[in-house]
C-alpha cells in the first residue's frame, strides 16, 4: 500500500466497495425502476409545482398587485425567497471549490447533488426579481444593449445590476462545473448501455457524454481545468453573495445600510446552503440506497460547518443589534428594536432560535452524528433562514419614516403559491435529475477509494498501531537492559520482525 | 507487420509500475484509457503538462479589458449620469463602483473560455463518438494501448505480464 492513510482516519466509503461495486451502485439509479417513495415525492413536487406555475402566469397576466404588497413594503415574500433560494444556492459550489482547494474527501460524495441543487435554487432564485419588473417580458432592459431610448444605459452604480452580472455569471459557471464533472459519468453509463445492448440509452448517453474516453491527456487536462475552474469558482461564491446583500446595504433604509452585511450574508448562504444539502443527501441516502457512499462522517463533517456559520451568524446578528445602539442614529435604533418587539416579533424570535440556538445542539457528539437529528436540525435551519431574510425586508420597511404610512404585510394566495410553487419546482428537477443522472461523483470517487474504503483504512488502522507498540517496547528494553525478562521480551520481537 | 496490444490492469499502481518499465525500455504508449485520474501517470507517460491554466488567464484579462471598456464607453464617454451625486467624470473616479463587474467578466470569461477550449483541445464535443477500445475502461479497468512490431511486441508482452497485466489482447 504506496497510500498513506492516518491510523485515525475513519472510512468514507463503507461496506468493503470494489471500483466495479461503485460503478454498479451509481449506475443502479439511473438504469433500474424507480420506488415508490420517489413517485409519491415526485407527485407532491409536481402537484405544489403547478400551483407555483399558475401563479407565475397569473402574476404574469395581471401583474404584481395580485401580491401582498404595498407602496410601504414594496419587497416583501418575493425578495425574501430570492435572497433564500440564492443562499440555497451557495453550498453546492463551495463544496465543490473551496472543499477542492481544501482536499477534503468528503466532498467526493456529495458535490454532484450539492451542485445540482446549487443550480436549479439559482433558477428558482433568478425567477422573482424578474418576476417582480410587473414587465418580465422587459427584463432585457438589464443587459446593457444599444437601444433607441437615447442611448440610455443600465447603471453600473447600481448594486442591482451588479447582481444581474453576479447571479449570471454564478449560473452559467455552476453549470459548466457541474456538466464537466458529469462527462466521464455519463461515459461509464454509455458504455454500460452499449454492453447491455440498451440502445436507446446508448444513444442518449453518447450524445451527453461528449464522446469521452478517458485518455491519460484528457484526465490530465480535466484534473487542471477542475482545479482553475474550482480557483475562479471560490471568490465568485463569495462575490455573489456579497454583491446581493449590497442591493440592501447600498439603500438607505434604517436596517439595510449596514457594512456589515456582505459577510453576514455570505455565511448566512454558507449556512442555509449545508442545512439543504443535509435535508437533501440524508434523504437520498435511504430513498436511492447510498448508505455505503453518505455516511454519517459526511453530516458530521457538514454539521460542523453549520454549527461554525450558525455561530457566526448569530455573532453577527448580536453585532448588528450592538452597533444600531452605538451609532447613535435613532432611526437605526428604532428599526432594530421595531424587529425585537414589534408586530413582527414573533418571525425576529422564529429567527433567532432557528439560525442560533439550534445549531448549538451540535455540540453534543450524539446529536451531530445522528441523521435523524441532522435532518430535523437542517430543516429549522432552513425556516430559520427564510424568516431571517423576511425579517431583514419587511420588518425594516413597513415602519416607514412618517408613521402615517405605516402598514402590514399579508401574503396573498398569490405570494403563497409562488413560494410554494418554486419550492415544488426545485424539487421536481432535483427528482429528475436523480433518476437520469449519476448522483455520485463516481470517477472522483474511485480514485480516493484506497484512502477512504473501509477494507483499505481498516488495513492502515490495525497495521500502525502494532509497529509502534513494538517500537515501544524496543526502546523500554535499551533503557532498562539489566533486566532479564526484558532481553528475553526483546529477543522475541526481534525473531517475530525477522 | 505491426500488431496492436492492449493491456488491462485492474490496480492503478500496476498500471503505473507496468507504464514505467515499458518506458524505460524505450517502448512508444500509444494511449491510456482509465476510469479515473490516476495521478503521476501523466508524469509516468512524459506528457507535457497542459497549459490551459496559461488560457484561463488570458482570457480573464480580456473579460476584464472587455468590461473595462464598455463600462468606460457607457458611463463616460456616451452618456455620464448624476447618480445621487456619485463622481462620474472619469474613469478612475467611477472605478470603485465598476470593480464587481470587472471581477465577474472576468471570472465569467476565463471559466468558460477555459472550458470551451479544453473541450475543443481535447475533441469531447457533443456528436463526437467515444474512442476507448475497451467498456470495462470506464468501469473498473485501465488500459495501455501498444501499436508494435512483432520484435517489440514480444519484449513488451513480458513486460506487461511482470508488472501485473490482468489481461492482454493482442491484434
Amino acid at each position: 500500500m504506496s497510500n498513506i492513510v492516518s491510523k485515525i482516519r475513519e472510512p468514507l466509503i463503507l461496506g468493503d466497495r470494489t471500483i466495479h461495486d461503485i460503478t454498479l451502485d451509481v449506475a443502479k439509479s439511473v438504469e433500474g425502476k424507480a420506488n415508490k417513495w420517489w413517485y409519491i415525492v415526485f407527485g407532491l413536487s409536481v402537484a405544489a409545482a403547478t400551483w407555483g406555475v399558475c401563479c407565475i402566469l397569473y402574476t404574469v397576466g395581471v401583474g404584481i398587485g395580485s401580491w401582498g404588497v404595498n407602496k410601504t413594503v414594496g419587497w416583501a415574500w418575493d425578495i425574501t425567497n430570492f435572497v433564500w433560494w440564492i443562499g440555497i444556492g451557495h453550498a453546492g459550489t463551495l463544496i465543490s471549490a473551496v472543499l477542492l482547494l481544501f482536499r477534503q474527501r468528503f466532498r467526493m460524495a456529495i458535490n454532484r447533488s450539492a451542485e445540482a441543487m446549487t443550480i436549479f435554487a439559482v433558477m428558482m432564485a433568478g425567477l422573482f426579481p424578474i418576476l417582480h419588473m410587473g414587465r418580465p417580458w422587459l427584463a432585457y432592459f438589464n443587459i446593457p444593449l444599444p437601444n433607441q431610448l437615447g442611448s440610455l444605459w443600465v447603471n453600473f452604480n447600481s448594486p442591482l445590476v451588479w447582481d444581474v452580472f453576479a447571479i449570471s455569471t454564478y449560473l452559467t459557471v455552476s453549470i459548466v462545473f457541474w456538466y464537466l464533472g458529469l462527462i466521464p459519468d455519463f461515459a461509464m453509463i454509455r458504455d454500460r448501455a452499449r454492453v447491455r445492448g440498451n440502445a436507446m440509452y446508448d444513444k442518449v448517453y453518447s450524445l451527453l457524454s461528449f464522446g469521452w474516453s478517458g485518455r491519460a491527456r484528457d484526465w490530465s487536462r480535466f484534473e487542471e481545468v477542475s482545479l482553475v475552474l474550482a480557483g475562479l469558482a471560490t471568490p465568485l461564491v463569495f462575490s455573489v453573495h456579497s454583491i446581493v446583500s449590497m442591493d440592501f446595504a447600498a439603500a438607505i433604509v434604517p436596517g439595510w445600510h449596514t457594512t456589515i452585511f456582505p459577510p453576514y450574508f455570505v455565511l448566512g448562504a454558507l449556512f442555509s446552503g449545508f442545512a439543504m444539502v443535509i435535508t437533501l443527501t440524508v434523504t437520498m441516502r435511504k430513498v436511492m440506497g447510498l448508505e455505503n457512499y453518505i455516511t454519517i462522517r459526511h453530516v458530521e463533517s457538514m454539521n460542523y460547518i453549520i454549527m461554525l456559520t450558525g455561530s457566526l451568524v448569530g455573532t453577527a446578528y448580536i453585532t448588528e443589534l450592538f452597533m444600531s445602539w452605538y451609532s447613535g442614529v435613532e432611526y437605526e435604533q428604532y428599526a432594530f428594536i421595531n424587529r425585537a418587539t414589534g408586530p413582527y416579533w414573533w418571525s425576529y424570535m422564529i429567527m433567532m432560535t432557528c439560525n442560533v440556538v439550534t445549531p448549538q445542539l451540535f455540540w453534543i457528539k450524539s446529536i451531530r452524528t445522528s441523521f435523524v437529528a441532522s435532518f430535523i436540525i437542517a430543516f429549522f435551519v432552513n425556516i430559520g433562514m427564510w424568516f431571517e431574510r423576511f425579517v431583514i425586508i419587511v420588518t425594516s420597511l413597513h415602519r416607514d419614516y412618517l408613521p402615517s404610512s405605516w402598514t402590514m404585510f399579508h401574503p396573498t394566495f398569490i405570494d403563497i403559491g409562488l413560494f410554494v410553487g418554486t419550492i415544488g419546482i426545485f424539487f421536481t428537477l432535483f427528482l429528475l435529475f436523480a433518476r437520469v443522472f449519476p448522483v455520485i461523483a463516481q470517477a472522483e470517487t474511485k480514485s480516493i477509494l484506497k484512502i477512504v474504503g473501509s477494507q483499505y483504512v481498516e488495513i492502515n488502522a490495525t497495521a500502525a498501531p502494532v509497529k509502534e507498540v513494538k517500537e515501544k517496547e524496543v526502546d523500554e528494553k535499551e533503557e532498562e537492559s539489566s533486566d532479564d525478562n526484558a532481553d528475553n521480551e526483546s529477543a522475541e520481537n526481534d525473531k517475530g520482525d525477522e | 507487420m505491426s500488431k496492436v496490444i492492449h493491456a488491462l490492469y485492474d490496480d492503478d499502481e500496476k498500471l503505473l509500475d507496468g507504464v514505467k518499465a515499458l518506458r524505460s525500455s524505450d517502448i512508444h504508449i500509444v494511449d491510456v484509457y482509465s476510469p479515473f485520474p490516476v495521478h503521476g501517470l501523466d508524469i509516468a507517460l512524459g506528457i507535457p503538462k497542459t497549459r490551459l491554466a496559461i488560457c484561463a488567464f488570458i482570457y480573464a484579462m480580456t473579460g476584464f479589458v472587455a468590461a473595462a471598456t464598455m463600462m468606460w464607453y457607457m458611463m463616460i464617454v456616451d452618456w455620464p449620469m448624476n447618480i445621487g451625486g456619485k463622481p462620474s467624470f472619469s474613469f478612475i473616479e467611477n472605478l470603485p463602483a465598476f470593480v464587481p463587474i470587472l471581477f465577474e467578466a472576468s471570472v465569467f470569461c476565463a471559466a468558460h473560455g477555459m472550458v470551451i477550449t479544453f473541450l475543443l483541445r481535447s475533441w469531447i464535443l457533443p456528436g463526437v463518438s467515444n474512442k476507448n477500445p475497451d467498456p470495462r475502461t470506464t468501469d473498473d479497468l485501465h488500459l495501455v494501448e501498444l501499436d508494435l512490431d512483432d520484435k517489440e511486441a514480444s519484449e513488451a508482452v513480458k513486460i506487461l505480464k511482470s508488472s501485473g497485466a490482468k489481461e492482454i489482447n493482442e491484434k
